[in-house]
């Protein structure tokens, strides 16, 4: 009895901030995410699998449907997308095994194939964009959008690294250091915008593949609207012509 | 010579009251003829009801029931089932409308007067319908198997451990484990998809039945059967079919469009339809930010967490939901539509909408202390409504004026006296302002010609 009314009590009340260790929007970095670029996220498709896909699956998704979705005939996908030897028709799963991938980075890297629809394209934008020299992390590197990550920066030769800037903010209850903004202290191989272009790129493929009907539903959607409209108007003139004779 | 059409009709006629069906229900049955926009709700129920049972059937086809698959199984089948993901939106989206038709369709029955007699039993049956549709929704919401639906089942299950001495067997007999499972998801799909849908049918059934027995009631409450012709048809109604069908018809296409901009264009719906934590699969190890059931239970959720103790909210969010069942027998005014009531029950009409949709969204919001005090009084703005549909059943003395204002102030008074805490004095005597305005404008109102006198009812429709 004590127990269930703890549990039940837990569970009404907020669940409490041991488990919120996310951090805030960050409202200097948004993002535009356009489905319609098959240009970009045929770039994304690439980046995923060169640069993520060493950790992270993406169990849902098959190679065959990223190709038929994104314009690539199956030898191209076999040639550029699937670097372990699996057929086109399988699963994005990864070699990595779980219990070695928790021993070495202290988290098992989630699969990402429901990322953007859990977290959103804003999320993702703001995670890949931030990450910035921190000496007291394994990596060398902590994130400003989701503060203490254990993943390193995968993309540091291509952005370079960022230091944070900091500033004493009085919040109420004493001064604690906050990040007001980040700057590149090493340039990678890529310039800041196409950087950007990338994470944008990036970005997009995930949006893409959380929802790969996302692609083809707005367009089937608006030709059911338009006979709905069209059926709508016949039904309205037979409701009126029926109607004409009461009141 | 008689048609092949006629013959076939004439044959199944003489073995089974086919034509007697089709009069009695559809070409026969006299509706009043003021129909308006509130009268689409019944029909579009059904049309959702059958679009979730016709969805319903081929998610079945595809779902896995199984804590270890069916988080998978749905994800495939947004992917990799031919329109599956088509489906599934339909399906979620139609839970969703299913709950915005009903309350809608219920608010219609409260504004006209549609639960009084004689016309109690379809109101109950209706009722009985809402409660199965809401386990119905619950279960549903747990197949997924998202992080949302592991949680949101835990809270509304733990909600059943609350029940003095067997509570926490019944939550036990629920579960069919010591916590939400894979013991939890198979029975919880067993009763999605065959025993509560069965209920619904035979509700359903019933609640038209009863309906067609009495009659329609309609938006000026008056009784159309009190003036027939020389055939003995009402005079303001016409034949349900074809004056209905062709109407229902023009509102389930302009209902489909709707649904269909939603299905197509938004079946996330911002969060609200589909929320974002039940993109990520069951985890007893990690608690959602905040746990919310779907839009559609958050303003029985606002009552229960309005009063802190578990048992009493429970119990409050219980009453909440149990006081609907009993208004044909608190509401005992002759009057019944909107049109013909006082002003005072127009304003306690208007205040009851805005309740239950700040309920619901301070049910959505995590309980911040002004939230929790707004929560409380918006509560208790809820039940005001229904003593303020006691009181006005029938003109009141001035000593039963006194009676009621002292006795449901002073218990609200009493309550907050028990429960403030030093700092809070100045939230709850703000707070404590909503139901004390209320009560007075209402009992002292009602003796006021102007705002507490109902309107004179026509003997005929208006329109």
């Amino acid at each position: 009895m004590k127990r269930a009314l703890f549990l039940s009590v837990l569970c009404l009340g907020s669940a409490g901030p041991a488990f919120a260790a996310v951090g805030a929007e960050l409202p200097g970095y948004q993002v535009v995410v356009d489905l319609t670029n098959r240009a970009s996220l045929q770039r994304g498709a690439k980046y995923f699998v060169n640069y993520c896909m060493g950790c992270h699956s993406l169990q849902y998704s098959r190679y065959s449907r990223i190709g038929e979705d994104l314009g690539l005939d199956m030898q191209m996908v076999a040639d550029n997308l699937i670097f372990n030897g699996r057929r086109v028709s399988e699963r994005m799963e990864i070699s990595m095994s779980q219990d070695d991938a928790e021993r070495w980075f202290g988290a098992k890297p989630p699969d990402l194939s429901m990322l953007a629809r859990q977290k959103g394209a804003t999320y993702i934008y703001q995670y890949l964009m931030t990450f910035y020299i921190d000496e007291d992390r394994p990596w060398g590197v902590n994130n400003w959008r989701f503060p203490f990550t254990t993943m390193p920066h995968v993309l540091w030769r291509e952005q370079g690294l960022q230091r944070a800037e900091w500033e004493e903010v009085d919040n109420g209850n004493g001064s604690k250091p906050v990040i007001t903004g980040l700057t590149l202290e090493t340039p990678g191989l890529k310039t800041p915008e196409e950087y950007e272009q990338l994470v944008v790129d990036l970005t997009s493929f995930l949006v893409y593949v959380s929802e790969p009907a996302r692609l083809t539903r707005e367009s089937v959607g608006t030709w059911v609207l338009l006979f709905l409209l069209i059926l709508g108007g016949f039904a309205y003139f037979l409701k009126r012509e029926y109607w004409k004779d009461v009141h | 010579m008689k048609s092949l059409f006629e013959g076939l009709i004439g044959w199944i006629d003489a073995r089974f009251p086919l034509m007697q069906l089709w009069n009695d229900h559809l070409a026969k049955y006299y509706a009043p003829k003021n129909f308006n926009f509130w009268y689409f709700f019944g029909s579009l129920a059904l049309l959702v009801l059958v679009i979730q049972i016709i969805t319903g059937i081929f998610l079945t086809m595809h779902y896995k029931p199984d804590a270890e698959l069916a988080f998978a199984s749905l994800e495939y089948i947004r992917r990799d089932v031919p329109l599956g993901w088509l489906i599934q939106y339909m399906h979620s989206t139609g839970a969703s409308f299913f709950f915005i038709v009903v309350y809608l369709h219920m608010f219609r029955g409260i504004m006209y007067g549609s639960f009084k007699a004689p016309r109690e039993l379809i109101w109950l049956l209706g009722m009985f319908l809402y409660m199965t549709l809401m386990a119905e929704a619950f279960m549903g919401y747990l197949l997924p198997w998202g992080n949302m639906s592991y949680w949101g089942a835990q809270v509304i299950v733990n909600l059943f451990s609350t029940i003095p001495w067997v509570g926490p067997d019944i939550a036990i007999w629920l579960r069919g484990d010591f916590a939400i499972s894979d013991a939890t998801l198979t029975r919880f799909f067993a009763l999605h998809v065959s025993a509560i849908p069965l209920a619904l049918l035979a509700l359903v059934a019933l609640h038209i039945m009863a309906l067609h027995e009495v009659g329609s009631n309609n938006p000026d409450g008056i009784e159309i059967k009190e003036h027939k012709d020389a055939d003995g048809k009402p005079l303001d109604g016409v034949p349900f079919h074809p004056y209905y069908t062709v109407k229902d018809i023009w509102g389930s296409v302009a209902f489909l469009f709707l649904f269909a901009l939603v299905v197509f264009f938004a079946p996330e719906m911002g969060g609200y339809f589909l929320e974002p934590d039940n993109f990520t699969p069951a985890n007893p190890l990690l608690t959602p930010e905040h746990i919310v059931p779907v839009w559609y239970f958050t303003p029985f959720y606002s009552v229960l967490r309005a009063i802190p103790d578990p048992q009493f909210g429970a119990l409050a969010m219980l009453l909440s939901i149990l006081v609907l069942f009993f208004l044909p027998w608190i509401d005992r005014n002759p009057v019944r539509s909107v049109r013909y009531r006082s002003l005072l029950y127009k304003i306690n009409l208007g205040v009851f909408v805005v309740t239950f949709a700040a309920l619901g969204y301070l049910g959505f919001n995590p309980p911040t202390p002004l939230y929790s005090e707004l929560a409380l009084r918006f509560s208790e703005w809820y039940f005001l409504f229904f003593i303020a549909l006691w009181f006005f059943s029938r003109p009141r003395r001035n000593m039963e004026r006194l009676l009621t204002l002292v006795v449901v102030l002073g218990l609200i008074s009493l309550y907050d006296v028990v429960r403030v805490e030093p700092g809070h004095g100045m939230l709850v005597f703000l707070g404590w302002l909503m139901p004390a305005v209320f009560v007075a404008v209402m009992v002292f109102g009602s003796g006021i010609e102007k705002l507490g006198r109902d309107l004179p009812v026509p003997d005929r429709l208006t329109e």
